[in-house]
Formats: structure tokens, sequence, C-alpha cells
């Protein structure tokens, strides 16, 4: 399976072409280019999987396989750091989702981008973000992965920030980078903390279940916890930050200010799951070794999926209702990685959550580019100037309600499957994190309808803009992808997942907790139910609604003022109680040293400068005097 | 050689005269240096104060190592040498005037700047 490192570098000698011709290429000639580099290394990803999950299943258990290794970094004996492939169940499964999703995208972008200035920078930047992406998942160590993770971060931040002209597209991308990076200082920490005891970054050497590596590090304590169980908290932090886990979500609502089809690819189907991905590849560890950091993912996941579903609650932007509800499903993930136990039949929660990752990721792309679809089609962003286009954009509005049933947990669509999965588990570790868990499917049901009715049926009076403009489908190449992962999102739920991707590499059989599933799709359909009544007709029931809650209203609108906190946080209390007497410090202390040794040296050169007069003369006069005077002191005082 | 030439005149010369004399030599042209304000003359009292170091070389050559000769080579050297630093420094002199239109020293103090 040599083949696979072409998979990695065809997207990264496409950046580099694409980024260095510019626009000495026609735009079409880089969109063409890069779509089809990427549909290569798609169909490669396929007979990737397809290879790997038929041949590398020996004694029961899927193999991992390193098809290439390269020792990149020789510090010292034991301090070498690999750059390599390594295929594994999830790596593999995620070099599917990655390529698949890219690959929609770039040829969404190819239409829904046509024209827009920078259309060859764009897509050198996707390619970029494709590379990245890809040697983030196939990362045999973790400082290969930390590397990747950091490009993931750039080509992030190049993306969010395409608009370069649009303050808040700047803005939005600096403090994406800055959260994520805050994060990642985390990250770094638990690396240096868990490779320095373990004395390796290897993913295959930490998984292998081998307890004595952790002998030192996990008896050293450290503040009530073993150095062991502080270095996995500390990477679950990084890893939190680049999933925008709560309080490190602020970046990603913010991050909607780039291009949609970016936001389909980044900030909904990939990116933002690494840090599951994460937790994923170093599940086994988490497991066994440290388990109440993992139950702290769960209740950490537990919180940013409530918080974040009542957010996209009232949310107006359309593309911010779905950044919340990704946040949202993303604590889903983690809820059914936190609840999981190692091992055949307790590691229901990691195989729930990774098929999750997988569905979530085919229908939330979806949604993006069908939201990318509407706001082609109407130029704006907000749900007012939305409504009653199910009919002028026929493949959009079914493609989207397709998705919408897939989030909300409706049978025999494919979110109904994972979601369903993982409330199990919960259900298994605890009822109580069932129950509440129970109840955000139904709120993302709500919110998912809301937003659904809001935009193809609701008949508020048309704003100006679509009577000047007369609303119609998007063009083939938009759609196209949109029908595809329509399809997908139809029959991920069939793939017998189980039999992929599971805690211990082995066989897993799905069967459905049919009490569960029952009670679950009872509360989606409520949840359904009630945005029909409240949003399928324009009517004064939400307004109603709103005034009877203004409170917790008026607090979701401000997403709970979580931002507002951060900027308190920062501005005064950062900036005025620490920084400020720094600079202080350095203005005055350091610069005025400095300051001092210069003013010095001016005055007195300004006083001593008569005696440069340039007149010879005097300065014989005093070459004579000084020589008599040192012929004296020679003379009379030596 | 010198020895025969020193015992055959009884009232020689004392060194100290020639010393004398190429002090009066030397601090006529030190003064000359100092006050003069044309560079011509302070060029000549330069050639004064070499012809004084001169002197000075070649009678103490003369009176303390008669049987050595670096003195009065050296005295030779300083001639040539001087002779080329006169050539030079007419030289500089007659652009000086060029540019400045004078000789005076006080007008010549512009490479302070």
């Amino acid at each position: 399976m040599q083949y696979a490192l072409v998979i990695l570098l065809l997207p990264l000698l496409n950046f580099l072409v694409t980024g260095l011709m510019d626009t000495r290429w026609k735009a079409r000639v880089a969109g063409t280019i890069s779509t089809v580099a990427i549909a290569v290394i798609t169909l490669l990803s396929y007979v990737t999987a397809y290879e790997y999950f038929t041949t590398r299943f020996q004694d029961g258990s899927y193999q991992a396989f390193i098809p290439f290794e390269l020792n990149w970094l020789r510090f010292t004996d034991t301090l070498q750091v690999q750059l390599g492939l390594l295929l594994d169940p999830i790596s593999v499964m995620m070099l599917v989702v990655v390529t698949t999703v890219s690959l929609m995208v770039h040829l969404y972008s190819l239409s829904y981008m046509k024209g827009e200035r920078g259309f060859e920078r764009y897509y050198a930047f996707l390619s970029l973000f494709t590379f990245s992406m890809l040697g983030l998942v196939v990362a045999t160590n973790i400082f290969q992965m930390y590397i990747f993770w950091e490009l993931v971060g750039v080509s992030s931040y190049l993306l969010i920030g395409f608009y370069y002209t649009r303050p808040a597209a700047v803005a939005a991308a600096k403090k994406a980078f800055i959260v994520t990076r805050f994060a990642d200082l985390f990250f770094l920490a638990g690396i240096l903390l868990l490779s320095y005891y373990t004395q390796t970054f290897d993913f295959t050497a930490l998984t292998s279940g081998d307890g004595r590596m952790f002998g030192t590090i996990g008896s050293l304590t450290f503040m009530g916890g073993s150095v062991l169980s502080w270095a996995m908290a500390l990477i679950f932090i990084g890893g939190a930050g680049k999933s925008a886990l709560f309080p490190l979500h602020i970046w990603l609502p913010d991050a909607m200010e780039g291009p949609t089809p970016v936001s389909a690819l980044i900030h909904a189907a990939t990116m933002v799951v690494a840090g599951v991905y994460l937790v994923a590849r170093l599940f086994p560890v988490y497991a066994v070794q440290t388990p109440e950091v993992l139950h702290g993912i769960a209740y950490t996941g537990l919180f940013t999926a409530l918080f974040s579903a009542v957010i996209a609650c009232v949310q107006t932007d359309i593309k911010r209702v779905l950044a919340f509800s990704t946040i949202s499903q993303i604590g889903f993930m983690m809820v059914g990685l936190g609840v999981s136990g190692y091992g055949a039949h307790e590691g229901l929660g990691y195989m729930a959550s990774l098929f999750h990752l997988f569905t979530h990721a085919m229908f939330k792309a979806l949604l993006f580019l069908g939201a990318g679809s509407v706001i082609h089609a109407v130029h704006s962003n907000s749900m007012d100037d939305m409504g009653q286009l199910r009919k002028r954009m026929p493949v959009t509005h079914l493609t989207f309600l397709v998705a919408c049933l897939a989030i909300a947990g409706i049978p025999p669509f494919s979110g109904f499957f994972s979601k369903d999965e993982i409330l199990a588990a919960a259900f298994h570790f605890s009822p109580p994190v069932g129950w509440i868990l129970s109840g955000i499917a139904g709120l993302t049901a709500f919110y998912m309808f809301r937003l659904y009715y809001n935009i193809f049926w609701n008949d508020k009076p048309p704003t100006s803009r679509h009577a000047e403009h007369p609303v119609h489908e998007s063009p083939a190449l938009m759609t196209l992808p949109l029908i595809v992962l329509a399809l997908i999102t139809l029959v991920a739920g069939f793939i017998p997942f189980g039999r992929f991707v599971t805690s211990d590499r082995g066989l897993y059989t799905i069967s459905l907790d049919w009490q569960v599933a029952a009670s679950s799709i009872l509360i989606a359909l409520a949840g359904i139910g009630l945005a029909t009544v409240l949003y399928r007709r324009n009517n004064d029931k939400p307004a109603r609604l709103k005034l009877k809650f203004a409170g917790l209203h008026e607090a979701a609108t401000h997403r709970f003022y979580i931002d507002e906190i951060y900027l308190f946080l920062t501005k005064k209390v950062v900036f005025n109680s620490i920084s400020r007497p720094l600079a202080w410090f350095d203005r005055h202390i350091v610069d005025g040293f400095m300051n001092l040794l210069a003013t010095v040296s001016n005055r007195v050169s300004v006083r001593i400068k008569g005696i440069q007069s340039g007149h010879i003369q005097q300065y014989a006069w005093v070459f004579l005097f000084a020589t008599l005077a040192i012929a004296g002191i020679l003379l009379f005082v030596v | 050689m010198g020895e025969s030439i020193l015992t055959a005149s009884q009232a020689y010369i004392p060194l100290e005269a020639y010393i004398l004399v190429s002090l009066i030599m030397f601090f006529a042209g030190v003064y000359g240096f100092l006050v003069r304000r044309s560079v011509l003359l302070m060029l000549i009292s330069v050639e004064l104060m070499l012809n004084a170091a001169d002197l000075n070389f070649a009678a103490i050559n003369r009176y303390l190592y008669p049987e050595h000769s670096e003195g009065f080579f050296f005295a030779l050297f300083t001639i040539a040498i001087a002779a080329c630093e006169t050539a030079v420094a007419i030289a500089i002199f007659i652009n000086a005037y060029r540019n400045l239109q004078s000789v005076k020293v006080n007008s010549i103090s512009t490479l302070k700047e």
C-alpha cells in the first residue's frame, strides 16, 4: 500500500503549483487541476480503505500498518522524530471522510467561488488544508500529529480570512488562530510531559496496551493527580481548542466569516473533529490509564452539547445556527468517547462516536453546502431575508431536508443510527447523562427544523432583495455535491460500522437498542413538531415565546456572554494588570536606561564639540603641550 | 677615521653646541608652526623642525657612535622624505587655494564638518 503516500503528496504538490502560479494561470485551470488532484486522491483513499479492510484482518483484529516511515529528526539516540503513514481503522476511515468531503467542496467551489478575486489562492489554500488534514490523520507519532495540527490551524486561518478586505473576516481569522493556538500550548505541554516520561512519541507504542511505560509517569503525582492524568488532560485541552469545546468554542461561530464551502470542509466535517480524532487515537491510554480524565471529557462534551444547542435555537444567521449545531454535535462525539470503555463490548461509545463523526461529516457538510446554495441565491446570511424557497430551489430544499432529518435522528437517515449508539452508550454509562443527551437531541431536532422552516417555508413578507432578484436554483456544479452527499446520508446508516472501527480493532456487531431508539425518535419528533407549529407559517407565537423567556432569549442571543467574559478577562484583567505594568517597565526602565545612555553621550559630545575646531594650529598647541606634559611626567615623576 | 679627526683638532666644537643649535632650530619651527597663519610659512617651519632633527642625527652619530653610520643614512632618508612631503603639501595648498581662494590656515577648517 505504498501508494498511500501519494494521497499525502499530491495535495502538497498541488498547493505548491497552484500557489506559485497564482494568477499566471486562468482561474479555471487552477480550479480544475486542484479538483482533479483531489479526485485522484479520493479514489486512492477508497482503494486504500478497500485493501486495508480486506487484507489486514489477522488474529481477530485489524493490524496497524505503516507503509512508509522516515527518520526525520535525529536529536539524540532516544529523541528522534519520525514522519510516516500509519494505517489503522480510524485513520483509514478519516482518509475516506476527508477526501470525500474535500472533493465535494472542491467541486462545489468551482461554481460557488466563480469570479471571486483570489480564486487561485483559494484553491491553493484548500489544497494546503487537505494536505495538512491528511497528514494529521495518518500521523505515526504524536509529534508529527502536532506539526500537521498546526498546519491545519494555519490553513484554517488563511481560509477564514480569505476575504481579507473585510475587517470582520480578518478579526475572525485572528480569533480562530489565537484561540486554537492558545489551546495548542497546552497540547504541546501535554506532549512533552507524556513523551518525556514514556520516552516515545510513537502512537503504536503508546497504545500497545503495555502498561510498563506508564510506570514512572503514572506513579508521580502533581496537585492531586498523577502526572499522566495531567498530561492526558493537557492533550485533551489541545483537542478541545480545535474541536471548539466549551469554553474554547468562541472562535467557531466567528469562523463563519470565511467562504461557505470552507465552513463545510473545515468547520463542519474535518478540522473541528481533529480533537475527537486525537482522543480516539490515544483512546487506549485514556480508557485504561486515566479513566478519570475520560470522564472529564464526557462531562465537558455533555455541557458543550447542551450549551451550544440552546444558543443555536435563537441565532438568526443561518451559518451561525449550523456552527453552534456543529459544536453541539462534537459534544455528542466527545460524550460517546467519554462514556466508552475499552474492549469489545464496553467500547460501544468509541465505535458510536467515530460512527457519528463519519455520518456527521457527511450531513453537516451537506447542510453547509446547502446553506451556501441558499446564500448564493438570496445574497444574505439572515433567516429574515429567506422564506418560501422550497419551490424555487427544489434540489437544495430536498437535500437540506435529508440532512435535517439525519441530524434530528429520524430513521433511516444516517444520523439516527450513530446518534442512537451514542445514546445507548450514554444510558449504559449513567442514565442521567443519557436523558440529558436525549433532551439535547430533541433540541437539535427543534433548532434544525426552525432553520429549515425559516429558509424554505415561512411566508414572511418578501424583502426588497427578492423583488429585484428572482431567486432560482443553483447551477448543476453546486447541486451535484448536494445530491451525492444526500445519497451518502441516506445509506451511511446501514454501514456495519462495528465491523470496521472498534476500540480494540476487533469486530463488533451493532444491535439497535429499540427502547433507546424509540424514545429518541419520539423526542426528535416532538422537537420537529414544535418547530413545525412555531415556524412553518408566519405567526406571532415565536415572538410571544420570546417575550415570555426574554431573559433566557437575550442571554442565548448573546451566546451567554462568553465572548464578553473573554474580552473582560483579556482586556480588563490581563491587559490592565499584567501587560500594562510590563509595558510600563519596558518603556520606562529598560528603554529608559538606553535613552539615558544615548542622552548622556549626546550631551557630552555637544559640550566637547568645541575642541574639534578644525583649526590645525589649535591641535598643534594641544599636541605640543601634551607632549611636553608627558615628557615632564616621564622625566620628573616616573 | 673619526678617531683621527677627534685627536687632530684640539679646539673642537662640542656636541652640546650642535644640540643647542638644533634645539633653537626646532623650537623656532614649533613657534612658526603655531603662530604663522600662512600655510607656506607653516610648511617652512615644519622643514625647520625636520632639519633640526637631521642635525641631531648627524651630530650624535658623529660624536657618540663614530664607528656606525645609521645616523647619517637616517638624515639622508629624512631629507628625501621631506622633499616628497613638500611636494605633496604644496599640491594640497594649490588645491586648497583653488577651492577656498586663501592659503590662510584659519580659513581651512572645513574638515571638521
